[in-house]
């Protein structure tokens, strides 16, 4: 299998009715390790950083306090503020070491040719979305990843970037103050990693729906690697 | 190549296997080893923080229009808002690994030259304020008081009873204050008086109000009111 210049290991096999069925090797080990340490430190992250935005949950002065919006208690990670943090400043590394090792692994492996979105996949995102969105015919699949999966997977890179950048310019404003006042100083950080925290919620909520609709073996693919009877096969 | 129906399970099952190191997560659901494990990271972090702090790089300032004014600069305290400090005898214990200890007044730390500036003052909760602090560098004090440079740890004790420490690092940062003054007044009560710490590089709890003893030291006993109690202790901005 070539998916963007990249071989994908075949092998053919048989389902219980011992007919012929063929199925790819879509995931390394390594691929599946980063998945699981980034999606467990992404949801700690996300709900610890609720329980961390609860003590002061708005974006202007103190005096007088507006609050933006009160999120769900239930939801919150660590109990109080002080256990907020500590979950938060503990994930932040699970995370970072994570997802380095994540990108370093698809450069050197070549497998982000795969995965990554580029001008090319561009005409193909609208039949993509009129499929999913207005019943449109479905686009044939001739790629593990279609240029929607594409643009969602490597907007998900791009959003773990700027958590992260958000992140140190709220954490350290003096030690990283030129990151500070390119996002508009801290009071700004702040509602810019709030709104990635959002987008990851929308990433998560479109990357679960996605995974029920594509059944079992695109689930299991992601615990042993092998996808079996691949549509793109 | 066709692999048949048990050798492709197998297979898989190998693969799975690879994945049980993920279990270890586990240990985060484990409440004794939840809070080691916690805490861990949090020291981790402060620690990773401590590397690239830079002592000599000054803090954010800001113009006289960007300082909010007096009554709109929020205070927070967990026992009293005063502790009624009588300040003419108010005296600020020195002791430790300094050449002068003993106890001084306000006079004698005012002596040390006075440094005024708009700096902002973050809240862990997450608001932050711009205000005018004066006072003198704890690093002059210190130099004034003679202490031993390569000590590791400032501690200073509170009238309320709220404790503080900090490293050496930051103690010398040129904006760490001794600070008396706000707005050119001298401080309010709920603001600290007669002497609180303003650290523009640390977290806001840093900063402890109503000093009344302060002591070079290698070995910290206590970490901090609110350290002691789960907050991170190095947290620097």
């Amino acid at each position: 299998m070539n998916a963007g210049g990249l071989k994908l290991d075949v092998v053919e096999t048989e389902d219980r009715s011992n007919n012929a069925v063929r199925a790819a090797y879509e995931h390394p080990a390594v691929i599946r390790w980063c998945h699981w340490l980034l999606g467990v430190s992404i949801l700690v992250l996300i709900f610890s950083g609720w329980q961390i935005f609860w003590a002061f949950p708005g974006f202007g002065p103190k005096i007088p306090q507006r609050d933006f919006i009160h999120l769900p208690r239930a939801l919150m990670l660590g109990g109080w503020l002080a256990g907020g943090l500590q979950w938060h400043f503990t994930f932040i590394w699970i995370f970072l070491f994570t997802g380095v090792v994540y990108l370093i692994y698809q450069a050197a492996s070549g497998r982000y040719r795969m995965l990554l979105f580029t001008p090319s996949d561009l005409p193909g995102v609208w039949p993509m979305v009129r499929h999913y969105f207005l019943f449109g015919p479905k686009p044939p699949q001739t790629q593990p990843y279609n240029p929607l999966q594409k643009l969602a997977y490597t907007g998900a890179v791009v959003l773990g970037v700027l958590a992260a950048l958000t992140g140190m310019a709220i954490y350290n404003p003096n030690q990283f103050s030129l990151l500070t006042a390119m996002m508009g100083g801290f009071r700004w950080a702040r509602v810019w990693h709030f709104a990635v925290m959002s987008a990851f919620l929308a990433f998560i909520a479109g990357h679960l729906v996605m995974v029920i609709l594509h059944g079992w073996s695109n689930f299991i693919s992601m615990i042993t690697g092998w996808k079996r009877g691949p549509e793109y096969l | 190549m066709r692999i048949d129906r048990r050798t492709f399970a197998r297979m898989n099952r190998r693969e799975l296997l690879k994945m049980t190191p993920l279990i270890a997560l586990g240990a985060f659901a484990v409440p004794p080893a939840r809070a080691a494990l916690l805490s861990a990271g949090e020291r981790f972090n402060g620690w990773a923080a401590s590397l690239w702090y830079r002592s000599g790089h000054r803090a954010a300032t800001y113009p006289d229009s960007a300082v909010a004014p007096l009554k709109r600069f929020p205070y927070n305290y967990y026992d009293v808002l005063d502790p009624e400090i009588d300040t003419d005898k108010w005296r600020l214990k020195v002791g430790g690994l300094v050449k002068r200890p003993g106890e001084y007044t306000l006079a004698q730390i005012q002596s040390v030259p006075k440094v005024r500036q708009n700096t902002r003052h973050v809240c862990v909760e997450g608001w932050d304020v711009i205000g005018n602090f004066g006072g003198a560098r704890i690093g002059d004090f210190l130099k004034f008081v003679g202490a031993d440079p390569s000590a590791r740890f400032i501690y200073v004790e509170c009238a309320d009873n709220y404790y503080e420490s900090l490293d050496m690092a930051c103690a010398m940062q040129p904006n760490s204050l001794l600070c008396y003054e706000m707005y050119g007044e001298p401080l309010l009560p709920g603001h600290g008086a007669p002497l609180r710490l303003l650290l523009p590089t640390k977290i806001g709890y840093k900063s402890a109000k109503y000093l009344t003893s302060l002591e070079v030291t290698n070995v910290v006993r206590r970490w901090g009111y609110w350290e002691d109690q789960g907050y991170p202790w190095y947290y620097s901005l």
